[in-house]
Formats: C-alpha cells, sequence, structure tokens
C-alpha cells in the first residue's frame, strides 16, 4: 500500500480547469518533490492532498484512505511558517497537537522532546520574533513532525528565506529526512532544492497541470553540500529543466 | 515609561504657570477665572465633598463599563459566526452612532429613573461601538492561511476560535479598550448631568448655579484623572495580557 496515491485526479473552479488526469505515487519512507511553474495548481494539490477541498474526479488516497481532514494521515507545513506572535516557541510548536485535542500539557511534552534535535533547545520560552529565519522554520516544521502523521506536506517551506539560509536548511532538512525517512511531498519551485532532497521528482504542467515527467535522482543517500557539484546533480537539474521549459512551450502554443 | 511622560507634563507645567500668570497680573475676578493655586487650594479643603460625589461617578462608570465590555463581546463573537447578523446588525450598530447621547440620555431618566440603571447605560452606549467595532474587525483580520492550517490540523469552528482568532484580535481589542475608556467617564459625568441624586456631574451643576468656578475647576480636574487613572489601568493590562507585544517591538 502506498503513503500517497493520487489516482487520475482532476479538479476545475467553474470554468477553470486546474488539474487534469494528475497521477502520483509516493511510498512510505520516499521523499518526493513536485516542481511546477507557477500558477499551475501546486497550491491546488496541496488542498486536495491535506483533505481540505475534494477532487472534482479522481482519487486522493492517504494509506488506502480517502484523504479527508477527519482522517488525520497528512501533516501540513504552509509557505508561510505562521508562528503566532502571542505564544512562545514551545507553545507555537504544540499548537497543532491542541488543534486536534490533546491537553496542552501533554502536547508541550510531546513537542519539548523533539526540540534538541531540531536545533532550537533554549529557545522554548523565547517568542518568535526573537528567532531567525531559519529558526523560524524549523519550529515550523517540529510542529508539522509532532503530529506523527504518515505523510508530511511541505508547500515551499523555503520560499521566504535569504539564498545562503535557504541553502543551509535544504541540507539540515536532508539531513532530518536521513535520519527519520518521514513520507514528505515538497512543493518547490527550485530545482537545486527538488534535486539535493528527492527521491523522485514529479515535474507538473503548466495549468490544467498533470505529471509530463518523473525524474528519480540517481544520487546516493546520504546527500550533503558535496553534492551540489556532482555531475549527475547538474544532468538532472538540466532534465528538469527542459521538461519544465518543455511544458512551457506547449503552454504557449 | 517615565521618558514618555515628562514632555506633556512640561507642556501642561507651562499652560498652568502662564494661567497662573495671567490672573494674577491682570486681577480677573475668581468667579469668572480662578487662578489654578486657587482650585488647588479650594478644591484640597472640600476634598470630602470631591470624594464623595466621585464615588458614584466611579461606580456607574465601572459598572456601565463591564456591561459594556459583555456586550461588546457577545455581539462580536455572534457577528464573527454568522454572515447574517453581519449583514443584519452591523449596519444598524454603525448607524445607531449617529443617534446623540445627549438626546437619549433624558429619555433613559424618564424610563429607568435617577438611579443607577440609567447612568451605567449611557456609559454602555457610550463605550461600546469602539470595543464592539474593533473586537469584530480583529476576529476578521485572522489570518486565513492561519485558518485553513487549523482546519486542516482538524480543529473544529470553537477550537480554532479559541486558538487563533481571540488572541489575534487582542491587539485590536486594546486599541478599542482604550479608546472607549476614555469615553466612558465623561458619559457618567454626563448622565448625571441629565438627572442625579449624587456624583461629579450633579457637583458640577450645583458649584456652576453657585458661582464657585473654582470648585468647577476642581471637579473637571477629578474628572480627567480618573480618565487618565482608567486610561493607564488598561496599558497596564495590556502589558499583562500581550507580553510578547513589547519582545516583538524590541526586536
Amino acid at each position: 500500500m502506498s503513503g500517497l496515491a493520487v489516482e487520475r485526479v482532476s479538479k476545475s473552479f467553474g470554468d477553470l480547469d486546474v488539474l487534469r488526469d494528475l497521477e502520483l505515487i509516493v511510498e512510505p519512507g520516499e521523499f518526493a518533490a513536485v516542481i511546477g511553474p507557477s500558477g499551475s495548481g501546486k497550491s491546488t494539490l496541496f488542498n486536495l492532498v491535506s483533505g481540505l477541498d475534494r477532487p472534482t474526479s479522481g482519487r486522493v488516497l492517504v494509506e488506502g484512505e480517502p484523504a479527508g481532514v477527519a482522517s488525520g494521515k497528512v501533516a501540513y507545513m504552509p509557505q508561510k511558517d505562521l508562528l503566532f506572535p502571542w505564544r512562545t516557541v514551545l507553545d507555537n510548536t504544540a499548537l497543532g497537537l491542541e488543534a486536534q485535542g490533546v491537553r496542552k500539557k501533554e502536547a508541550r511534552a510531546r513537542a519539548d522532546a523533539l526540540f534538541a534535535d531540531f536545533g532550537l533547545d533554549g529557545f522554548q520560552q523565547a517568542y518568535p520574533s526573537q528567532l531567525s529565519g531559519g529558526m523560524r522554520q524549523r519550529a515550523a516544521l517540529l510542529r508539522t513532525v509532532v503530529l506523527e502523521r504518515p505523510v508530511l506536506l511541505l508547500d515551499e517551506p523555503f520560499g521566504a528565506l535569504d539564498s545562503l539560509t535557504r541553502t543551509e536548511m535544504q541540507l539540515w532538512l536532508a539531513g532530518m529526512w536521513q535520519r527519520h525517512r518521514w513520507t514528505v511531498v515538497l512543493v518547490t519551485h527550485d530545482i537545486r532544492e527538488s534535486v539535493l532532497l528527492a527521491d523522485t521528482v514529479h515535474v507538473l504542467s503548466p495549468r490544467p497541470a498533470t505529471v509530463v515527467d518523473r525524474v528519480e535522482v540517481p544520487l546516493p543517500r546520504p546527500r550533503g553540500a558535496d553534492d551540489f557539484t556532482a555531475p549527475q546533480f547538474a544532468a538532472t537539474e538540466r532534465r528538469i529543466l527542459d521538461s519544465l521549459r518543455g511544458t512551457a512551450a506547449v503552454g504557449a502554443a | 515609561m517615565l521618558r514618555s511622560l515628562w514632555p506633556p507634563l512640561l507642556v501642561l507645567a507651562v499652560v498652568v504657570g502662564g494661567w497662573q500668570l495671567y490672573v494674577t497680573t491682570a486681577g480677573v475676578d475668581p468667579t469668572t477665572l480662578p487662578s489654578p493655586a486657587r482650585v488647588a487650594e479650594q478644591g484640597w479643603l472640600n476634598r470630602r465633598d470631591l470624594w464623595d460625589q466621585t464615588l458614584p461617578t466611579l461606580q456607574e462608570t465601572l459598572l456601565g463599563f463591564a456591561l459594556s465590555f459583555a456586550a461588546a463581546w457577545l455581539v462580536a463573537v455572534v457577528l464573527d459566526f454568522s454572515a447574517a447578523a453581519r449583514r443584519g446588525l452591523y449596519p444598524l450598530l454603525v448607524a445607531s452612532q449617529t443617534i446623540p447621547v445627549v438626546a437619549v440620555a433624558p429619555l433613559l431618566i424618564i424610563w429607568f429613573g435617577f438611579g443607577l440603571l440609567p447612568k451605567m447605560l449611557v456609559v454602555t452606549l457610550t463605550t461600546f461601538f469602539p470595543l464592539a467595532a474593533n473586537l469584530a474587525a480583529g476576529f476578521a483580520a485572522t489570518d486565513r492561511e492561519a485558518m485553513r492550517l487549523l482546519r486542516s490540523l482538524g480543529a473544529g469552528r470553537w477550537r480554532a476560535f479559541r486558538l487563533v482568532r481571540v488572541p489575534s484580535a487582542m491587539p485590536y481589542f486594546f486599541a478599542g479598550l482604550r479608546v472607549s475608556i476614555t469615553y466612558a467617564v465623561v458619559g457618567a459625568v454626563f448622565a448625571e448631568y441629565a438627572g442625579a441624586e449624587s456624583g461629579l456631574g450633579i457637583y458640577l451643576q450645583a458649584q456652576k448655579s453657585a458661582f464657585r468656578t473654582d470648585l468647577v475647576f476642581a471637579a473637571v480636574a477629578v474628572t480627567a484623572a480618573l480618565s487618565i487613572a482608567l486610561f493607564g489601568a488598561t496599558c497596564l493590562l495590556q502589558r499583562l495580557v500581550l507580553p510578547w507585544e513589547r519582545k516583538e517591538r524590541r526586536s
């Protein structure tokens, strides 16, 4: 049984076809990246997988069950860190559990247990405004991971960071994934990010989006900064870029 | 705190000093314009009287404000939960602000007599709108992404309301609280003007009729001091309830 199966999913809003016959399989423990031109319906796909919205046709299955908010199988990390300024970092990371109805004390204890692993130890009682951009994203990921849901859905998690911090965070996430082997779906428009992190990169076409290419990243694990200069890295980047540009030409025609 | 306090105090000292100088050098009749020194002196001599009249005013202010506070929360929560209420109620709330309290206060006296209730209601009427409107605006300004996140986590409406909408509305709410608390004392004094047995409003009226201009000024000073004290209390409360605001400003 796959972790996530998106089966011939279409979604339209009125006359606007956003997704068409989209297929996406992610195995348990796999790191998948979804990359596509902007406006290609990535966030629509996100809403379907997280259960916030329903497909017009087709099925979205998480561990064999239809995706839904109530099933509690997908943990979603939005683009913005959405740390609340009125909560301490610890209380922010416990928020997801509290939202599911876990008692505050237990939620805090479970979140606190992960602080060292996420490099945030000592900042439990700080407020988000006192954290750096990278730390804020780590806290947002902690809030997502502590839910222990089978699938992690990351929506351009490092998109708002400066390029140096972004690279550091990507390397950090590669290391974290190596140890935890979460099932991850990463939506991004950063080719380099997708190659560094993912096992498989799914390339979307412009609207109505469908998967036009699946690229298996041939780089061995664990991956690190050295991989950026590997010949296969550049070759994979090139292949994804070609797929994206090829679809762009189709869209323009 | 102290650093932001001394400039207005300095300006006030200059104004009061100029006033004192003018009255003494020009020899103005004290029933027309008493000197600040005389106001202070007479106010001090009549401190028992003033204090006795301040207590009922303070009571009306606090009770009326408590009522306003409760009503504002109730209305703002209803407006937030029901789009129908928003469409049906909100325009009327705005329109209600065009009704002059000057006209309503005597009616309240006719309906409810000279007791506490009509004064409470005048205070409530003058302070309710800034509270309710700010609170409702605060709820509505909640980050939509944050609500989506909560929903994706399976939080129901009430839990999302409690975890996100209420705390994120707090800065707005306190902005409304600071505005309306300054209206509150004035509202109570005005209600007493319209008819009462005791209170600073009645005291003002009586001293004016007796040409005790100095005591009128003394009562006005007490009213102002009361408003400033309540304003200060809300600022203090905000610091206690929203400790993160100051940390945010500092970083």
